[in-house]
């Protein structure tokens, strides 16, 4: 069941034990994964994650015949997440070499371990044997690694929301921006995105950038977003795709009132820092960071992991239950109708806020409270599900 | 202070959300403005679900409605004090 929010309760010690990893970055979880390079290799790779206890595979739809930006999308995503500090080492399969020797080489740059395989002239029964063995050397090797005491400036916390309605922008929300109002000051890395879902609130977004260069090169993403993607595609008014049928059951009506309420994640006093294409490392340093994404949550916790955030913060109203193979997912909602009928799903029930019990300043510690105790190695409800939702973003069809 | 039945994020505001399950027309209601504290009476005219929006004020069809202190779109049919602000009567301005 979610911890109840409580006034009265807030954590000092903001320390936490993780893996500090080869380049310096810092892990919450100590994965050993099975990273497909294609949609062909999924099945090598869950062969040898079932045969190797403690290790996991990362099954996913594509990586044949794609081009350009898209290609270039589907490579930053695949060494990302082998690259992220969650992960301790990382078996790549490919139906062939010269590819997944590519994954293998971004990958390495981290410094941690990594090996490839390709299965052509080899077959999958014998890749499955050697990666096998493979597999059992880094998940005992992963298994002897220590944690040490970490700073919470040592964290990257990203956010998205889902299955919004209004109680996200009157509590969840707010309860993610207050955090980030006090963590983003103590030295971690924030991020948020969704492009599409800023739609009506883009002057908000355009303003709380740290300055009009920043801000300008925020609305060429949204702008092309628009002329890209909506004016491109679009058969009538999106007003039934946006907001979803699950966001007008909750209350939200116009796509406008929906962007309002996503922007509360942001918090008052943070701007952000820099705009990331889709999947990409932040470089400027500590503080808060946009990233264009789509909003379909499951796509844009996998950019995010990829982009290196060791934990995602996720306030949903009607109840969503994604979760990410790599990164523990926090949920957080005060809809109290949610929390009576699925609870099982969320992990900070911020409830109180709507009935004036629960202060955001207090939501907020609540909600850091649980990022600490996830680092320390709580698993949350979506990983206690088995949520391990891994969807790469295609940006176009394959040649 | 007993829990509101609705709450509004900003004084510029002229629709609050409902923060209760199974709210009855008929119904006195405790509204609270989060930015400010201040609070207001209101009876609720409609059976309206949790998360949705109540008005504050005479809405008229043409109107702008205002939410946190922002334009989220106008109204396309009139709707009474403490009525049912939803899909029904109330549209973005952009499509």
């Amino acid at each position: 069941m979610a911890t109840k929010a409580r006034n009265g309760k807030s954590r000092r010690n903001l320390s936490f034990m993780g893996w500090r990893r080869e380049n310096g970055r810092v892990g919450v979880r100590n994965h050993v994964i099975l990273l497909p390079l294609d949609d062909l290799s999924n099945a090598a790779c869950e062969a040898v994650a079932n045969n190797i206890k403690g290790t996991m595979a990362l099954p996913h739809a594509y990586g044949r015949l794609q081009f350009g930006a898209d290609l270039d999308l589907h490579f930053r995503t695949l060494i990302g997440t082998g690259s992220n500090p969650n992960v301790a080492a990382v078996i790549v399969i490919g139906i062939e070499d010269g590819w997944t020797d590519r994954v293998v080489k971004g990958i390495a740059k981290t410094g941690k371990p990594v090996v490839g395989f390709g299965i052509e002239g080899h077959g999958d029964i014998a890749i499955i044997a050697k990666a096998s063995y493979k597999a059992k050397e880094f998940v005992q090797w992963a298994s002897e690694r220590e944690r040490e005491e970490c700073g919470v400036d040592d964290l990257w916390v990203s956010t998205k929301c889902g299955e919004s309605d209004t109680t996200t922008g009157l509590s969840s929300c707010p309860t993610v921006g207050n955090m980030y109002d006090k963590l983003i000051p103590k030295g971690i890395y924030g991020c948020f995105g969704e492009t599409s879902e800023i739609t009506g609130a883009e002057h908000i977004a355009k303003s709380r950038a740290v300055n009009a260069r920043i801000g300008e090169k925020w609305m060429k993403v949204f702008q092309a977003y628009q002329d890209e993607v909506i004016e491109a595609h679009k058969v009538d008014d999106l007003s039934d795709s946006q907001p979803t049928k699950g966001n007008i059951a909750g209350g939200l009506t116009t796509i406008e009132e929906k962007a309002l309420g996503n922007l509360e994640k942001i918090g008052r006093k943070c701007k952000y820092i820099e705009v990331l294409e889709p999947a990409e490392a932040p470089k400027a340093g500590p503080g808060l960071y946009y990233m264009d994404t789509s909003s379909a949550a499951a796509e844009c916790v996998t950019l995010m992991a990829a982009a290196g955030y060791a934990i995602h913060t996720f306030p949903t109203g009607q109840g969503n239950i994604i979760g990410n193979p790599i990164v523990p997912v926090i949920k957080i909602s005060g809809n109290p109708k949610t929390i009576r009928t699925m609870g099982e799903h969320i992990d900070v029930d911020v409830s109180g806020v709507l009935r004036r019990e629960l202060t955001l300043d207090t939501a907020g510690d609540a909600l850091i409270d649980m990022i600490i105790r996830t680092a320390n190695g709580r698993l949350t409800a979506a990983e206690a599900l088995g949520h391990r939702e891994f969807v790469m973003t295609k940006l176009y069809r394959s040649a | 202070m007993s829990a509101p039945h609705f709450l509004v994020h900003s004084p510029k505001d002229n629709v609050g959300v409902v923060v209760i399950e199974g709210l009855k027309a008929g119904t006195s209601m405790l509204g609270v403005i989060t930015e400010t504290d201040d609070t207001m009476k209101l009876k609720a005219k409609q059976d309206i679900p949790i998360g949705h929006k109540v008005a504050l004020k005479p809405l008229k069809k043409g109107d702008t409605i205002v939410k946190y202190g922002e334009d989220i779109g106008k109204m396309v049919a009139d709707a009474g004090v403490g009525e049912h602000v939803h899909t029904q009567n109330l549209k973005t301005k952009r499509w």
